[in-house]
């Protein structure tokens, strides 16, 4: 190509066009504005958590755990302590002698994630260090069940910490048991799919981000790996926030979900646009924002694709339950309006 | 009077003033030795009988008499102890306080604690495990995470608890390794005794400026607390053995530099209480051996010869300084506020094992159990007997064996239903 | 740091663990073939042009579209755009205007004077081109591109064939295509005009060409014989159309022109005859949707006023009016007469019932072959059965489009440059189709009909000459930027974001840096897969939008 032939668009016309194939949509997208790429398309992102880590093939934990800390090391200019509570994240990083961790990084036990944050955070104040910023991080089991005293200390303090719960609705590490957030009808290896309510038992587990928000901490998010600009947006709002924040990661699980490795994003995503799984923020216990729903799906979409809801379609169909699980997000989408039509993916709006 | 405590130490040889006696409850004497010691993060959970110490430095620390510390309320003792877990780990000088229940409930960080090797100090006021619930005295919560890999020291007094919070800050530090100093809960806690405590400028020689070994720092990351699986685990484990081994070795030091100091002697391993020509030996932890010393000495004087072990460093266990110190005696006597069920006292059967290479025999005296009162005449009548060989293996003193034996015969007449 | 032995650990060592080994699959980093590039007669790199022009670099852009095809901004007008027909986002919202994006590259390049380079190596073979069609004109410039030097001899006064004598100016103004044949024959391509050519073998021997490209298209129009006592005024489209163009003053059609046929000539000449001002009535022997000529065609002509008679057939003409007889579908889509008649006022009748090729030129030359239809029989080489003869366009068995006349030209150049080199012709190896399937369409942004409106809009403001008008920058960057770029990566960096084990790599943003997978097939993407950590669970192939990544299964 001759280059200096090369004609290009002409500034105005560039700048009047803010739409850009999948505008912000996918990770990075060349068309657009380097500010509006996520972190993660950069070559730059820290890769808080590297390469060589043994986690299960597409496990969407360690893809999550990547995120939400690329986007906090961004935020703080590289300056995080992360805390880790036991469980599978801990477990495929840290085998020795190998660990994939780059940041400043400790594990102590399965339930105190939250309050040996409290306790460096507490240290970083005291040594005048407050510029570097504390992130607790922990699985369903290590935060909603075990560590849940711990997290609840920690918010009604209002320590200076971000926890990170990564959601993958169950006891991964130990074989996939039952958790507080295991969703209703899940087959686990404490909830069999057997007798006449076959897997987890509805009326069950607790909406931990709800009862975050009731500590009246400033921040409180869901976020999804299925949505990553949504995600880094969260990470970066709460590192703008001092005192007790809190996101709550979905982060699927091919072994403990019985997908295929490579739907980990798709059923995070089904799950959000399904309304099971909804994405919202909160500030000092009220909600602010949430994500309305893009392309609307029947929770049958995102079930039918896990084996550990097989049951719900065979050998014969599930209607009572699969209509209970459907009530579920129409609560949800009810809840949070999810089915408005504002999404910022439109063209339209990208083009004004 | 309360000066503050600065945290920069002074410079320059400072005038050791030696300050004046104050007769202080003991909670108040260990929570002030604490301060001087400018821990940077204390968090702590209340529980009897802990809690006048804690309640004491959350004091200090909100009226600036302990500044550049952070006081943490927290929600349970398992949360207190993580505190301190992360403060260390993230470079700041950290101190916690618990009794009995609290320290169960914090077992899984009081073993996390050591194996990541952080110089956490922490007192515990001794106190009884329930069931059943109680509040008072004894041992039983020590024994219960004796093998957590923590150094456990006793005091017999309150200057004694005083000497060896100071000196527990120096070996943790310097070792990198946690240290646990038992007070007798009520006994030493909550007792008005005279005590004499050094000043902050004493104390910031004698204390250097917190170095850790390891540190959470963005500038220099490093992973904490990483899995290890059986190829490295016994290393793991051989070495924070020969840590204790050097504790071991580095308490006795500590003790003879803080004399030389402070002009006290205090802490080490053991100290011998009248045991030159002694046939009897007995031995035990903490306060009760002042009243032991007080028995001696009424023996004495009417010729029995026997005398004292004072036992300071439970762990590491001093096998050899015990088998020492007990190696001119025909017989010891290990009296202990705690029981093994089943197996007995489980001091006793340590220090069974430290003469297993001797004839010398070990007699176990089971006492002051969830408070029970250890009358000076039921402990000479004891030492009497053992004097003429009539001592059983394991006596329970001023055990009420009418009830027991009420409550054994109702036992054995229990048939199922059918 | 006196770090603990063990339990403390140094960061990023586990780069140490080549988790590589646990695959059984991998991602492989593919350019497929979008359904637009595999849809355009003329081979145009679709995707690969719209991907330029979305940045904006529309010079690169239409470089990318001139290798394959000299008349963008003819085909921004007047091809009927099957790529659109096969577009993605067609089952996504609607199909990406390409053509209205490649009329835009094609105007700009005629505004700002850009041209085409030949190669400087000439390979001293003489062709030459019988008939300044699309497709002799596209034969031409390949050609010359090749290196060959081509004479074009045409017999009419003016090169562009039915692009000029067929396609009304509305809807493709003439300087437009005097532009781009201008630009051929800057490239050197000589044309030489009045000149029938009647003996092909004289004419090569004569002059010396080494080979001939016969595109005389297919210019006599069929006829039915229609009974016209009166001596009404029948005419055939093509005559007319041809008259618009050529003759200065036209005589009067007629004031209720009938115009009989359905295809696109017989609206192109009833929307034609209202310009003229006078009325026009289509009558046609099927139904609406039967009809062969594009629904925008229809619409258009309803718009403007053209009248339809559909499920007619013209049997009598007067001077004042035309019988029809009413026909009804048959279960094979085929009309059959109803016996019942009636008469449609009207002066004159066009018929636009299709055009047959005058052969008469090839009928002498040995071994040239012929359909039962008239047209002239071309192997897969676009030779006839005349060694050194080839043929193409309309003349030759195949849709009668220009840009299949135009990619049978470029075909045909390159197998006369394999025949004049002495050398077989090996076409590219087409990759697997990237089809809706392959895509993950859940990427990209919503933006479907809504933006239609916009260009609407811009139509409805410029009916005056031209109907359809051009898009504005805005509107064209918009445009390409709806591509969903199928089946080749358009660097939205999803791989590497979504990998869990971090294992895509972005390539320094250099041309000189051949990007291949390990098993050495290139591709466009500027990503490398990290073997050495990939675990193979196909995350990135299945997040990739276009689908430009393949999972292989691994040989172990
Ligand atoms: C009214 C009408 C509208 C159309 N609209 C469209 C449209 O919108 N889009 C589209 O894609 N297609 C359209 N077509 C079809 C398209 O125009 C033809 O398919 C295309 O032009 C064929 O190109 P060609 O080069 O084969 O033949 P032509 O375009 O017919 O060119 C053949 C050339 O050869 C010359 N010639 C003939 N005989 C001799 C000879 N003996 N010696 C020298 N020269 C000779 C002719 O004068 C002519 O210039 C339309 C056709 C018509 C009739
Ligand atoms: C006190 C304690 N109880 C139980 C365990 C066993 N354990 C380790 S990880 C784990 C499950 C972790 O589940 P979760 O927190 O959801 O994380 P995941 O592995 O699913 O990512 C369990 C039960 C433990 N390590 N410590
Ligand atoms: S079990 Fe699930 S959470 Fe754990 S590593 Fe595997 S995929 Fe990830
Ligand atoms: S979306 Fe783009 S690449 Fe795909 S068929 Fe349409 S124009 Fe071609
Ligand atoms: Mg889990």
């Amino acid at each position: 190509m001759n280059v200096e032939a090369k004609e290009t668009m002409n500034v105005e016309a560039g700048q009047k066009i803010k739409f850009y194939q999948t505008g912000t949509l996918t990770v990075g997208n060349r068309l657009l504005d380097e500010d509006l790429r996520t972190v993660q398309a950069s070559e730059e992102r820290s890769n808080a958590i590297t390469s060589g880590h043994r986690a299960c093939q597409g496990c969407g934990e360690a893809l999550g755990a990547r995120y939400a800390l690329d986007a906090a090391m961004r935020a703080a200019n590289g300056k995080i302590i992360a805390v880790n509570a036991t469980g599978c994240l801990e477990v495929f990083s840290t085998p020795y002698p190998e660990t994939s961790w780059t940041l400043p990084w400790l594990h102590s036990l399965f339930g105190n994630a939250a309050s040996v944050a409290s306790g460096v955070a507490a240290a970083l104040r005291r040594l005048g260090k407050a510029d570097i910023r504390v992130v607790a991080q922990g699985g369903d089991g290590g935060t909603t069940d075990i560590g849940f005293a711990c997290l609840s200390g920690m918010f009604e303090r209002n320590d200076d910490v971000l926890y990170l719960c990564y959601d993958n609705q169950g006891y991964m590490n130990t074989g996939v048991q039952r958790s507080s957030a295991t969703p209703p009808t899940a087959r686990t290896a404490t909830t069999p799919a057997v007798g006449t309510a076959p897997g987890n038992i509805f009326g069950t587990g607790k909406d931990v981000p709800r009862i975050a928000m009731a500590h009246g901490i400033p921040y409180v998010a869901t976020a999804s790996v299925a949505d990553l600009h949504d995600l880094e947006r969260k990470v970066t709002n709460a590192m703008q926030v001092r005192g007790a924040r809190y996101i709550h990661i979905l982060v699927p699980c091919p072994l403990g979900w019985g997908t295929v490795t490579n739907a980990t994003i798709r059923v995070a995503r089904l799950a959000t646009e399904s309304g099971l799984f909804p994405l919202f923020e909160a500030e000092h216990g009220e909600i602010v924002a949430s994500s309305p729903i893009r392309r609307a799906v029947p929770v049958e979409d995102y079930l039918k694709i896990q084996s550990r809801f097989a049951h719900l379609f065979r050998p014969t169909r599930d209607d009572a339950h699969l209509a209970a699980l459907q009530a579920i997000a129409d609560k949800n989408i009810q809840r949070y309006n999810l089915l408005r039509n504002d999404h910022g993916n439109d063209a339209r709006k990208e083009a004004a | 009077m309360k000066t503050p405590i600065q945290l920069t130490p002074p410079k320059g040889p400072v005038e050791l003033t030696l300050p004046k006696a104050r007769q202080i409850e003991g909670s108040r004497a260990i929570a002030e030795a604490v301060g001087l010691c400018r821990p940077q993060v204390i968090c702590a959970y209340p529980i009897t009988p802990q809690t006048h110490i804690v309640e004491e430095l959350s004091a200090m620390v909100k009226t600036g008499e302990l500044m550049d510390c952070e006081f943490i309320n927290v929600e349970s003792e398992f949360a207190a102890l993580s505190v301190a877990i992360g403060a260390s780990a993230a470079g700041a000088r950290a101190y916690t306080a618990t009794s009995s229940q609290g320290l169960l409930y914090m077992a899984e960080a009081v073993y996390n604690a050591s194996g990541m090797q952080l110089p956490i100090v922490m007192t515990l006021g001794n106190r009884a495990i329930g069931a059943p619930i109680n509040i008072w005295n004894d041992h039983s919560d020590a024994m219960a995470l004796r093998d957590a890999g923590w150094v456990l020291l006793f005091a017999e007094t309150n200057q004694e608890a005083i000497d060896l919070h100071l000196q527990a800050f120096r070996l943790a530090e310097e070792l990198s390794t946690p240290v646990m100093v038992c007070v007798d809960g009520f006994i030493l806690t909550h007792a008005y005794e005279e005590v004499e405590l050094p000043t902050p400028e004493a104390v910031d020689r004698w204390l250097p400026k917190f170095q850790p070994r390891q540190v959470l720092d963005p500038a220099e990351p490093i992973t904490m607390g990483a899995l290890v699986g059986p190829e490295s685990f016994s290393e793991v484990r051989y070495l924070a053995h020969r840590k204790q081994l050097r504790a071991l070795e580095r308490i006795p030091e500590l003790s003879a530099e803080f004399n030389a100091t402070f002009g006290r002697n205090s802490g080490g391993i053991l100290r011998t209480y009248k045991t030159e020509g002694a046939e009897t030996i007995v031995l035990a932890m903490g306060s009760i051996n002042g009243t032991i010393e007080d028995a001696i000495d009424e023996l004495r004087r009417n010729g029995h010869a026997i005398g004292a072990v004072i036992l300071t460093t439970f762990r590491p266990f001093p096998y050899a300084s015990v088998a020492a110190a007990l190696k001119n005696a025909s017989q010891a006597i290990v009296v202990e506020k705690s029981l093994t069920a089943g197996m007995g006292g489980p001091l006793a059967a340590d220090v069974t094992l430290a003469l297993a290479n001797t004839s010398t025999p070990v007699y176990s005296v089971i006492a002051g159990l969830g408070g029970r009162p250890i009358p000076q005449a039921s402990l000479e009548s004891i030492f009497e007997r053992a004097r003429d060989r009539e001592l059983p293996e394991t006596t329970f003193l001023d055990l009420h064996w009418d009830a027991v034996n009420q409550a054994i015969t109702k036992e054995l007449s229990w048939t199922p239903h059918t | 740091m006196n770090k603990p032995f063990a339990t403390t650990l140094d960061v990023g060592s586990s780069l140490a663990n080549h988790t590589g080994s646990w695959r059984t699959e991998r991602p492989v980093y593919v350019d497929r073939m979008p359904p637009c590039n595999q849809a355009c007669p003329a081979g145009e790199n679709t995707q690969d042009w719209l991907y330029h022009a979305e940045e904006g670099n529309y010079r690169t852009a239409w470089e990318s579209i001139v290798r394959d095809n000299p008349f963008p901004a003819i085909m921004g007008r007047a091809c009927y755009h099957p790529c659109e027909t096969s577009c993605n986002r067609g089952s996504l919202d609607a199909a990406v205007n390409i053509h209205a994006v490649e009329r835009f590259l094609g105007d700009r390049a005629i505004a700002l004077g850009w041209n085409i380079a030949s190669s400087e190596e000439r390979s001293g073979k003489k062709v030459l081109v019988v008939g300044a069609g699309p497709s002799g004109l596209s034969a031409a410039y390949h050609l010359t591109l090749l290196g060959h030097e081509v004479t074009v001899v045409e017999a009419g006064a003016a090169p562009g064939g039915m692009m000029r004598f067929g396609i009304p100016a509305y809807r493709l103004p003439r300087t437009i295509i005097d532009a781009e044949i201008a630009r051929i024959v800057a490239l050197g391509v000589t044309i030489r005009l009045n000149e029938p050519v009647e003996d092909i073998p004289a004419l090569l021997e004569r002059e010396g060409f080494d080979a001939a490209f016969v595109a005389i298209g297919a210019h006599l129009a069929k006829r039915v014989d229609i009974p016209a006592p009166d001596a009404g005024k029948i005419l055939d489209a093509i005559g007319v159309l041809r008259e618009l163009e050529t003759g200065e003053s036209m005589p009067r059609i007629g004031r209720r022109v009938i115009v009989y046929g359905g295809g696109n000539t017989a609206l192109d000449v009833a929307r034609s005859v209202r310009r003229l001002g006078e009325e026009a009535i289509v009558v046609y022997r099927r139904t609406r949707d039967k009809m062969p000529a594009h629904e925008f065609e229809v619409s258009e002509a309803l718009e403007e006023g053209v009248q339809f008679h559909w499920l007619r057939t013209v049997t009598h003409m007067t001077g004042e009016s035309i019988t029809v007889e009413k026909m009804t579908l048959g279960p094979d889509g085929f009309p059959r007469g109803t016996g019942e008649y009636e008469t449609i006022e009207g002066d004159a009748l066009i018929l636009a019932l299709g055009q047959n090729v005058d052969t008469h030129v090839l009928d002498s030359i040995p071994g040239v072959e012929h359909s039962a239809d008239g047209v002239v029989k071309v192997g897969p080489n676009m030779m006839t059965g005349h060694k050194g003869i080839f043929a193409g366009g309309d003349m030759v068995p195949s849709e009668r489009t220009l840009t299949v006349a135009i990619g049978h030209g470029k075909k045909a150049a390159r197998n006369i440059d394999a025949y004049l080199r002495g050398i077989p012709y090996v076409p590219k190896v087409k990759p697997a189709l990237a089809s809706f399937e392959r895509l993950n369409t859940w990427y990209y942004s919503d933006a479907g009909k809504t933006v239609q409106p916009v260009l609407e809009d811009v139509r409805r403001r410029s009916t005056f000459e031209e109907v359809v008008g051009g898009l504005d920058e805005t509107n064209a960057l918009f445009e390409a930027r709806r591509c969903l770029s199928c089946g080749n990566c358009f660097e939205c960096d999803n791989c590497f974001g979504v990998c869990p084990d971090n294992a895509v790599i972005k390539l320094p943003d250099s041309a000189a840096i051949e990007r291949s997978d390990s098993a050495g097939s290139p591709h466009s993407a500027p990503f490398a897969i990290d073997y050495d950590y990939c675990k193979g669970c196909g995350v990135c192939a299945a997040e990739c939008p276009c689908g430009a990544i393949e999972m292989v299964p691994e040989e172990i």
